[in-house]
């Protein structure tokens, strides 16, 4: 659903998403060391495939997004992952347009990003408990802001979608609960496997 | 590489024959034009260009509806919701519901502006292997490195799907049944969890690898593909298209 289908969008609501993506993109691939290609890589990879299991909702499934975790692992080098993986998704599924590759972009990679950067000094190896529920509260709200930018980019192009626009956001809170707790899953396993992946000083792929 | 053999074994379609970068640009820009068009009568002709153009690419009857019915999808929330809630003048009452026209007008314009949209975009992009887009990305001026994660990101998506698919059975094997519940999230925290470790050991090897044989942040992108005559037309038609239908949707 984070997807948004080509001609929805007015045309300066996708100039400005188009070019905050290109921001984010350029502050990411500057980042971004020649070591850091194959890991930013396989990461991009995973959250390909993670994102493409569906979690069972009732009598529904749900996708996740992962945008919290992938803030959380890579910082600004989220956005060239998310890139990736949003054109992948583009091309092999057909999910989400072409032109809106830059706001989808924005919608998914920053909310993490910047989340992750508010609660990443607090998460250690140390304190497992304490860093789960912050990479899991970290997870929903991204979920939540990702579908609050959706839905304000719909509102701005198209001012009579407003009302049916927090109708949709309503369907996030689920995904959002189930975010939250899977990366809380996940944070606590990587804290006690390899925690140098999670809980290290520095994002992952960053060599001195 | 498994993409490349898919690409080899693809039939050829006149389409193949541009430059991937035309079709990247010309796509992009024919999107652009739909989306600020307003005409009714346009639309519908955009729609009968993305459907020629499927045609020349060869593309199934059901990979197209397929693709229509998943943009239309996204819509369809905001399509039971737009006549019944928008705040514009209503015309019917029917009982508490009141449709409005203008909302209905809006709903029209906005089907036809996607479903043109996504026939345009199927044939010209998704047509693409995607080593053949990151190359033609590449070309096109976007940062080598981004490039390289791209296309190092089509190759691992293949492994790990395979690493992905063994820790799957396995946990079916244990007799894993996914359900709503906090066992399947743990379940699922976990499975995540165990592949970025693979993945990231497996960076770690294939980083090795690379260093020692001199990697220096690109690898050459090798292609036969030439802006030739056929794509000065193809690049042309387009701008007359997209030039003709805003003229034509401005008077």
């Amino acid at each position: 659903m984070a997807h948004i289908p080509d001609g929805v969008l007015s045309l300066p609501v996708l100039a400005v998403g188009t070019l905050a993506g290109a921001g984010g993109l350029w502050l990411g691939v500057r980042k971004l060391g020649d070591r850091d290609i194959p890991q930013t890589a396989l990461l991009a990879a995973v959250f390909f495939i993670a994102s493409s299991l569906a979690f069972p909702l009732g009598p529904t499934s749900v996708h996740l997004l992962l945008g919290g975790l992938i803030g959380l692992m890579l910082g600004w080098k989220a956005f060239p992952a998310i890139f990736v993986g949003l054109l992948l998704q583009a091309l092999l599924f057909g999910f989400g347009g072409l032109t809106v590759l830059g706001v989808d972009l924005v919608n998914m990679a920053l909310p993490g990003v910047l989340l992750a950067m508010a609660v990443r000094p607090f998460i250690k190896a140390g304190a497992p408990v304490r860093s789960a529920s912050l990479a899991g509260l970290s997870a929903a709200l991204s979920v939540i802001v990702t579908a609050g930018l959706v839905g304000v980019e719909i509102a701005l192009s198209e001012p009579a979608f407003a009302p049916a626009v927090s109708v949709m956001a309503m369907a996030y809170l689920p995904l959002a609960i189930i975010e939250a707790l899977v990366t809380a899953f996940v944070t606590l396993y990587l804290l006690k496997v390899k925690p140098e992946m999670i809980g290290a000083s520095t994002f992952i792929g960053t060599v001195p | 590489m498994a993409a490349d053999a898919i690409d080899a074994a693809a039939r050829i379609s006149p389409l193949d024959r541009l430059d991937t970068r035309t079709r990247v640009v010309a796509a992009v820009l024919l999107v652009l034009a739909l989306v600020s068009l307003r005409s009714w009568a346009l639309l519908g002709a955009a729609l009968i260009v993305g459907l020629l153009l499927t045609k020349l690419a060869g593309i199934s009857t059901r990979q197209t509806i397929r693709r229509l019915m998943h943009v239309e999808g996204f819509l369809l929330i905001l399509f039971v919701a737009l006549p019944l809630l928008t705040r514009l003048p209503p015309f019917v009452e029917i009982g508490p519901l009141s449709l409005s026209l203008p909302g209905l007008e809006r709903a029209v314009t906005l089907v036809l502006r996607i479903s043109s949209a996504a026939l345009v975009v199927l044939p010209l992009i998704s047509g693409l292997t995607p080593i053949r887009l990151g190359h033609a990305l590449g070309r096109l001026g976007l940062p080598a490195r981004l490039v390289q994660v791209f296309l190092f990101a089509i190759r691992y998506i293949e492994l790990l799907r395979a690493e992905a698919r063994r820790l799957h059975d396995a946990m079916r094997l244990r007799g894993f049944v996914p359900g709503t519940n906090l066992h399947t999230m743990r379940s699922y925290g976990h499975f995540i969890g165990q592949l970025l470790v693979r993945a990231v050991e497996r960076a770690e090897r294939v980083n090795e690898a690379m260093r020692c044989r001199g990697f220096a942040g690109r690898f050459p992108l090798v292609t036969l593909e030439r802006f030739g005559i056929v794509d000065i037309g193809a690049a042309g038609l387009a701008c007359l298209l997209v030039g003709v239908a805003l003229l034509m949707d401005r008077f």
